[in-house]
This record gives C-alpha cells, structure tokens and sequence, in this order.
C-alpha cells in the first residue's frame, strides 16, 4: 500500500472529513456566538448556555426524554434479552420461523409506519397519550435491536457452561442468574445502550405517540426550529454531542484496554 | 482360553461373580430423531475402575456419559447407580461429576471461585469451602494460580483447574469427555500418569470418553469398544489387544494382518486353516470356530518374525519378498508381499545397533510365528 502523502490523498481526507463534520463543527462554533442571528458571527460568548439552563420548556424535554429512555431501555432490554433466549435455546417450537421474524421485523419497518399504526392502536384502546404511550412505543421499537444484540452473544455461547454448573449441583435458574447471565452481560448493557440511544433521539415515533406534557427534547428542538433556529438550541445540541462523544470515548478506550491486557495475559500464559 | 491377566495390578472384579456392579447400563436405547444413538446396550461398570469408552467419533460415546450425567434420557432401558434407578433425576442432584471436553471453565470466576462453585451450590460452610478449594489447588499443583481468570491460564493448567472442579464434590463417579483431546501429545503423556495417580488416590470411579485408543489404552483398567450405538467388546486392554473378539476390534486397536480362510480341520487344542489365498495355517486355539466355517485369523506384526531362510522349527511359515523397510528407530516395520499375493505387515524390535539377518527390498524372505501368536476370528 502506498502511504505517503499525495496530493490526491490529502484532498480527499479534507474533503471527506468535511463532509461530515462540517454541519457539527458550524453548530458548535455558533453556539458560542454573542449575536442572536445564528448566521452573523457577533464575537464569543457562553450566554446561550446560561440561558439554557433556564429555559423551563427546553430542560423539561431534556427530563421527559431521559427518563423514556431510561425506561424503555431497560424493559426492552428485558425483553429482547428474553426473545433472543427463546430464539436461540428453543430451536424446536412450532412456528419458531415466525416468531423470529416477527421479532426483527421492526428492525426494517418505517418508523412512520410504526409511529402511526401505535397511534392507532393508542387511539382504539383508548389510552391517553402522553408520557406512557411514548414510552411503550419506545419499547416497541427498541426491543428488536436489543433482541438482536443480545442473540448474536447467545449464538457463540458455550452451552457447556451451563451443563457445568448444572453438573456441578446449580438448578436451572441459579445456573441462568449466576452463570448464563454474567457472561452475556456485556452484549446486554451494548443492548441497552443501544436501545437508549434510539430512544434518545427519535423524533418519528415520538411525534406520533406522544401527547401534552410530554414533549421530548427531538420533538421540542424541531418546533422551535420551526420558529427560527435560536443560538440556545445550538448550545443544547452541542451539549449533547459532548455527552454522546465522551460516552463513545470512554467505551472505546475501556474497550481497548481489555482487549490489550486479554492478550498480555494470554501471552504470560503461554510462557507458563 | 489362557488367562491374559491384568499387568498393573491386582483389581478385577469384573471376574468375581460375587461382585456388586456400581454403574449398570440395563438395555439402553437412545434415539434422536430417527437416528439410534445407542442401541440396546447393556454395559456393567465397578466400583474404584477407571473404566474407558472407545470408539470413532459418532459412536455413542459420548451420549451414554451424558445419559449418566443427565443431560440425555434414555428412551428405552435403565441406567443404574450403586442400585439405584437414575431416571427423572436432573443432572444438578447427580452424585456423578462431569469434566468437559471444552473445560467449560467460568470465564467471569478466578480459578479459586470455579472449584469453590459445586461446593457452595451444596451449601458447604465457607471455611470448610476454603479448605477443599487449598486441598483441591494442592492436588492439582496450581497453588500460585488461585486469584487467576481461565483465560490468564495456559492449556494445560485450564485442564486441571477443570479437573479440580470436578473432583471438589467427591463424587461417587467421575466422568470425563475427551479429557486430554486439547492438549499437545507431551503434555497428554504426563497427563494420563497424573490422572491413574488421582484415580488411586481419590480411590473414586472414572468413566471416560476417548477416541485415542492409547490414551484408554495407558489409563484405563477395561476398556468398552463401540461402533455404531454398540459395545463390540469389553475387555482389559490387554484382553482387547491380544484376544480381540472380531474384526472390527481386532482392527480398531493397534495393527493387524488379517488371513481370510476356512477351517480345513479342528481338534481340541489344534486348527488347521487354509487361507483363501493357500496358505496354510496351523492355531493351537480355534475359538469358536467348526471345522468348514469361514473366519478370519488375525495377527499383530509384532508377533511375526521375518528371516532371510526358512526357520528350521517353525510350524507356520509362508514366503514372500520384501516389499517394503520402514527403519523408526526402536523397531524396523516390514511389508512383505507373500507369494500368494497377500501383504504381511511385521515389525521386529531393533534390539541390537546391528541387524544380524539385514532385509532389504526385493530380497526373499519367509514370515514365520508360533501356533500360539494370532486368533481365529469367527465374525
């Protein structure tokens, strides 16, 4: 492979990275603008960030979005965790084809799709929405990539595990608490972390379900667009790219530096 | 038959009428599907025996010792322990333990905490706990590795702590799958002298799987041949080896020349054999065989001896040509093509540095053994 630096290759990382930064770069940057156009650069300043702590309806949002993913997270994290079980122990039961579609059907479904036939059905069994219909929807939408996750974990699973510590004197459900469930504990957290993300910021599916008093922080950024993009909302966005940025960081270099000490004690090993 | 005894030591109760079976296998059937895993076998396993099961890979090996440790139900017959019926027990209230082919270490558990698991599941106070792990640790020379994770272990040192585990309950019997199919061939050699060791020491009963027939062969007191779901023949493995019961035994374990032919006469103590090819074949022994009644006579090539010239007392010699010297050091293999067109394998123990009557391709040669050296194989 050739790796000095031609012009070519230079050109196409700037434009490349560009590309894909630029829009987030532009927003971080004016989100410390003094001036209240967003497009007219009027010196530096961190008002917005003060303001934004005050504004009531934007730090509403923030609350009422953080505890739906909280809790649709971890009730879709519960139930994915079980539908990939059943999927992946239970190979033998009728209409198992089925159900394993069923299952990661959502994962391909349109969110508008989703967002409407929830709404629907919301509407028919007349339950108010609001903070609980949102989440159920969140739940619903989540759960597939939970169940997802977590089976891909489950199908390299050595199964001798738990006939060990059956073998050992362990009954079914110790075995599952004290064996099964530690060992695909990582895949369970990615899962949930991934089920809170999408939570975090679907807009679709929020809009559809969601009704007075519980505004997400998606749905609440996008009507205040609609009124004219205020530096506030940068400031808010910029915010949450920094919480997102330091959770991916962090992840990686834990994730890195278990992989690096894995090896290094494997390495002892073989030298006995 | 003449008694062929058993070499290592003075246990057989498999030949005591009066000894009370521990394991017993009464008629099993085991069915996946439509396919016959284990087919109507009844196998009887004693007290303190280091028993081996061997056979190819699908033989139902493994599926009977899952069947003894729980993981399988029979679907026909009853499996026994110490007298008492297994069926419906679920393996975790088993007095058997089970060392996996994979180890089946847990990952998330330092070694300390995968032998103390068993112990703790049967509500073992945490000193006495302590105590076994230390003892077990001892047993199994991996003292300094106690607060380690499998994976900061080598091969060899999974298989202990998997071995320690599974020892740690005292259990009535021990049952161990492939137990050194992961390790490389040094290590495995060391390996089967320290588990005999343990066997003697914890004086427990071990039943294992193997394909490797000199590692059942080195370990185990008997040894159960299976092919296809049956046992073909139980025997010491010195019985195996020198008095198989058929072909296919005959040819499982070790190397064998195998004459195709007829009984042409029978005696009490003499048989006389013409080979399909025309040889002639003279046994002290014809086992079941009747005079007209086509068999096989079997022969280890360690039992022929290969000379340059006719040997003057010898009852049973056949000419040939050398086809083929193998020179590995401790014994020199032969392959020589008999006039009647069989090939005779035979290996001679290189005793001196210097072979007296040196053989070398395409030089005439005669094979020659005692009316004692082979079987008479009737199926």
């Amino acid at each position: 492979m050739n790796s000095t630096w031609s012009r070519f290759n230079i050109t196409s990382i700037v434009l490349g990275f560009a590309f894909l930064y630029l829009p987030i770069v532009l927003l971080i940057v004016f989100s410390f603008n003094e001036s209240k156009l967003v497009t007219v650069w009027g010196g530096f300043s961190t008002k917005w960030y003060v303001s934004l702590f005050h504004n009531q309806g934007l730090m509403d949002a923030t609350w009422v979005t953080a505890r739906v993913g909280v809790i649709s997270a971890t009730v879709a994290t519960v139930l994915g965790t079980l539908a990939a079980i059943t999927l992946t122990r239970y190979t033998r039961f009728r209409g198992r084809v089925l159900f394993s579609g069923m299952v990661f059907a959502p994962l391909v479904m349109p969110e508008v799709i989703t967002g409407l036939s929830l709404l629907l059905l919301f509407v028919a069994v007349g339950l108010d929405r609001g903070f609980l219909t949102v989440t159920l929807a969140h739940i619903t939408f989540t759960m597939c990539f939970v169940a997802v996750v977590v089976q891909s974990r489950l199908v390299s699973f050595d199964r001798s595990l738990e006939e060990a510590a059956m073998d050992l004197g362990a009954p079914p459900v110790k075995t599952f608490f004290q064996i099964t469930l530690p060992v695909i504990l990582p895949a369970i957290i990615s899962g949930w972390m991934l089920a809170f993300t999408l939570s975090l910021d679907d807009l679709v599916i929020a809009s559809f379900t969601s009704g007075p008093g519980a505004t997400t922080l998606p749905m609440k950024i996008y009507s205040q667009v609609r009124l004219g993009v205020t530096p506030e909302i940068n400031a808010a966005c910029t915010i949450l790219i920094a919480v997102v940025a330091v959770g991916v960081i962090i992840a990686s270099i834990a994730n890195k530096r278990r992989e690096v000490q894995r090896q290094l004690d494997e390495q002892a090993a073989q030298r006995g | 038959m003449k008694s062929l005894g058993s070499i290592r030591r003075d246990f057989a109760p498999w030949n005591d009428p009066s000894a009370k079976p521990y394991i017993q296998f009464d008629k099993v059937t085991k069915k996946f599907g439509d396919f016959t895993a284990v087919n109507n076998l009844s196998l009887t396993i004693f007290e303190r025996e280091f028993f081996a099961l061997l056979g190819a890979s699908g033989c139902g090996k493994s599926t009977l010792l899952r069947m003894l440790a729980g993981f399988e139900e029979p679907s026909a017959g009853r499996i026994l322990l110490d007298g008492q019926d297994l069926r419906g027990i679920p393996p975790y209230k088993r007095p058997v333990n089970m060392m996996f082919q994979s180890y089946a270490l847990f990952p998330h558990m330092t070694v300390e905490k995968n032998i103390a698991f068993g112990l703790k599941q049967e509500g073992m106070p945490g000193s006495d706990i302590d105590k076994r792990v230390a003892e077990m640790l001892k047993l199994v020379k991996l003292e300094q590795f106690a607060k380690r994770k499998p994976h900061q272990l080598s091969g060899g040192q999974r298989q202990r702590v998997a071995l320690a585990r599974s020892v740690a309950k005292r259990p009535k019997v021990l049952l161990l799958d492939e137990p050194l199919g992961a390790l490389d061939k040094k290590l495995r050699e060391e390996t089967q002298f320290e588990l005999m060791d343990l066997q003697q020491e914890l004086g427990l009963t071990f039943v294992v799987v193997t394909h490797d027939q000199e590692e059942a062969m080195t370990m185990a007191d008997r040894i159960a041949i299976m092919d296809k779901g049956e046992v073909m023949q139980v025997a010491t493995p010195a019985e195996i080896y020198e008095a198989p019961t058929s072909r296919f035994v005959a040819h499982f374990v070790g190397n064998v020349n195998m004459f195709e032919g007829r009984v042409a006469e029978r005696t009490a103590d003499t048989t006389r054999i013409t080979g399909a090819t025309g040889a002639q074949i003279v046994v002290d022994n014809g086992g079941a065989a009747t005079a007209g009644s086509d068999i096989v006579f079997a022969i280890r090539p360690e039992k022929i001896k290969v000379s340059s010239k006719k040997p003057a007392d010898a009852v049973n010699a056949l000419e040939g040509e050398v086809y083929d010297v193998a020179y590995l050091g401790d014994m020199t293999v032969y392959h020589i093509k008999l006039d009647d067109g069989q090939m005779v394998r035979a290996s001679a123990m290189n005793a001196s540095r210097v072979t007296e009557d040196p053989l070398t391709w395409n030089d005439r040669a005669w094979v020659s053994f005692r009316p004692d050296a082979g079987v008479v194989l009737t199926r």
